[in-house]
């Protein structure tokens, strides 16, 4: 396998073990988590490097997601004090973890040197030289099975708990009262969530990784409205992200990490404007299609009363029509002319009058 | 809940819980409290509801009646004393009971449709990883039958009316197959109509030997809805069959300072 097919592979396995969770943080409102985790888990790489004296990946790990445990606990517990939010909760523990990090460096490997670079932007450039050994062997590029453990493990999870988890987002109350406790349901989540982040922080490092787990599942949520496609379609932006950020990263010469994340930015993007059922575009035009479907409807049904009342026939000049309807004279024009075109309308000796087709949609009106 | 809270219940007030009707007790509460931080929420709650009866729970803004439900199913924590479910611990008893929450307490614009919310009725009975399959899709089609949404079925519940949502967490309870149905406001938004389908579902599992416990806000109706009633203000002020615990001594022991609008309401005919 090439250096670049290994930084390809592993940017979308990264990509899809993060944008599989993506859904449900979104949907239980906690995709902030996600930053808390990235930042809160420097204390616990720096204890596990101490302890296992040296880099060690599995030490590492569960140093990482202990600390990541510690703030999901402390985040819970302001939030029960009822008197912060989420988010205050959220903003209170992660600095204060990352501080932590922050000076336990300083003080213990103030000789060492420590790549912020990496720990901010990750080093997926570097993934095919980080090799994974066992006994001597050399088993290939590390990231590939750490980011193909991970996408396993959290496709189980999915797979496993996907009734709980749904139930338990949707309705925790219910979830609680048939005995599925949302508390023991939040944990995993978050263990998962702080493994994955342990993971994905080596390849796209602390800040990227939020957007790869929200982002992706954000563009999905705009473009379905079932869950289980929210969650295939979440991990699927996620892979079309990470191989389209690659080759903008090889067109650009830029950060591979940077551009997958730029790309899922993009897919956003596209989604908010172009999405069938909730973009700004189909909206506007629905919007807009609406406003000419009242006006006119609004004439032939002005049109239609003015028969009644003993006019017939003898038709309406735009004038009367805009002084009746209180529109400007640019709006009785088109409005007239779009009738006189979807058949509506005719020509009468003085100005417009109701065709057939139009008296009939009038009387259709009445009757609704 | 401006009451002061002395630490032993009045006489008179005591006095006033009925005693335990001669059948099987749906729902057997003694001595329950509750508390948010320091204050009271329920206080030593003495309460029978007997099995097959069709309950109102009726109190002021603050009286407790949505911490009540909570506190049979187990979702606040209790200070002292206990609830039992159907003769039994609410652990042994939880696969019975069918719930109805606020309609308000839920994320309406979930990516789901009507059928799934409904199929999520029957997740209790399956229990962990076990997923719902074609028998409990089918169960959850004839719930959704049962509330006249069955053309609704594939409709994403946040394209459905108020009414409409308020029946599709019926039919989510139906969907359980409980013998004791806890609701809370299931009357809540909805036009008239909706409401009288609501409440001839309800009686017809009252009469199906089923027993139905709503949170209900209107004196108006209740009369001619309930057959059994809690009133509550933090404590249990009086409980008995609706006709004859309907009182305006009861109702104004309940509802305190709001006589006016109590005066109103009797005046307009309520009380039997």
């Amino acid at each position: 396998m090439t250096p670049s097919m290994v930084i390809l592979l592993t940017g979308v396995l990264c990509a899809v073990a993060c944008s599989l969770l993506g859904t449900f943080l979104i949907l239980r409102r906690m995709a902030m988590m996600t930053d808390a985790i990235s930042h809160a888990i420097l204390p616990g790489l720096v204890a596990g490097y101490v302890i296992a004296g040296g880099s060690n990946l599995l030490v590492g790990a569960a140093g990482a997601a202990g600390a990541a445990m510690l703030t999901v606990t402390l985040v819970e517990a302001l939030r029960r004090t009822g008197r912060l939010d989420g988010g205050a909760s959220i903003g209170i523990v992660f600095p204060a973890m990352f501080a932590l990090g922050t000076v336990l460096v300083t003080r213990y490997f103030a000789g060492v040197h420590l790549d912020t670079d990496a720990i901010l932007y990750g080093n997926i450039e570097f993934a095919f030289f980080e090799r994974l050994y066992l006994g001597g062997h050399d088993l290939g590029p590390q990231s590939l099975w750490v980011m193909g453990g991970l996408v396993a493990g959290n496709l189980t999870f999915l797979l496993l708990f996907f009734k709980e988890l749904k139930l338990t987002s949707f309705d925790a109350g219910l979830a609680a009262a048939m005995g599925f406790s949302p508390l023991v349901l939040h944990y995993t989540l978050m263990l998962v969530l702080s493994f994955t982040t342990v993971g994905a922080f080596t390849a796209v490092g602390a800040i990227l990784v939020v957007a790869l787990v929200i982002v992706a599942a954000a563009t999905a949520y705009l473009l379905t409205e079932r869950l289980i496609a929210m969650v295939a379609g979440s991990a699927a932006i996620g892979a079309g992200s990470a191989i389209s950020g690659y080759w903008l990263a090889i067109r650009i010469d830029g950060s591979v990490a940077g551009a997958i994340v730029t790309m899922t930015g993009v897919c956003f993007g596209l989604a908010l404007l172009f999405s069938p059922s909730s973009g700004l575009v189909s909206r506007a035009r629905q919007h807009r299609q609406n406003r000419r479907r009242f006006t006119l409807d609004l004439l032939i049904a002005h049109l239609g009363s003015r028969e009644r009342s003993g006019q017939p026939g003898s038709g309406a000049t735009a004038a009367q029509l805009g002084a009746a309807l209180r529109w400007p004279a640019s709006q009785v024009r088109s409005t007239v002319a779009r009738g006189i075109a979807e058949g509506m309308l005719t020509q009468a000796e003085r100005g417009v009058r109701l065709s057939p087709t139009g008296r009939a949609a009038v009387d259709g009106m009445r009757r609704t | 809940m401006t009451a002061t809270l002395a630490p032993t219940p009045t006489a008179p007030l005591a006095a006033a819980v009925s005693r335990p009707d001669e059948r099987a007790a749906a729902v057997a509460v003694r001595g329950l409290t509750v508390a948010y931080r320091d204050t009271p929420v329920l206080w030593n709650i003495d309460l029978d509801i007997p099995a097959g009866t069709l309950t109102a729970i009726i109190g002021p803004n603050g009286a407790g009646k949505s911490t009540l439900l909570k506190a049979l199913l187990g979702l606040v924590p209790v200070a002292a004393g206990t609830a039992e479910i159907l003769g039994g611990s609410l652990a042994a008893r939880r696969r019975r009971i069918g719930y109805v929450p606020q309609r308000g307490s839920v994320d309406w614009q979930f990516p789901t449709n009507a059928l799934d919310v409904v199929t999520m009725g029957t997740y209790g009975r399956l229990g962990w990883i076990r997923r719902p399959g074609r028998a409990e899709r089918a169960r959850a089609r004839q719930s959704l039958e049962q509330v006249g949404l069955a053309d609704f079925a594939d409709r994403q519940i946040s394209q459905l009316s108020g009414g409409q949502q308020q029946r599709v967490f019926l039919a989510r309870a139906l969907a359980q197959d409980a013998d004791l149905y806890i609701m809370d406001e299931p009357f809540a938004g909805v036009d008239a109509q909706t409401e009288r389908a609501i409440i001839d579902l309800l009686q017809t599992l009252r009469n199906q030997g089923k027993t139905v416990v709503c949170v209900h806000h209107d004196l108006e109706t209740a009369p001619a809805y309930f057959d059994w009633l809690v009133l509550l203000n933090v404590r249990a002020i009086a409980a008995g069959p609706f006709a004859s615990t309907f009182t305006a001594d009861h109702l104004r022991a309940t509802y305190g300072g709001a006589l006016t609008l109590l005066r109103h309401r009797v005046g307009s005919g309520a009380l039997s």
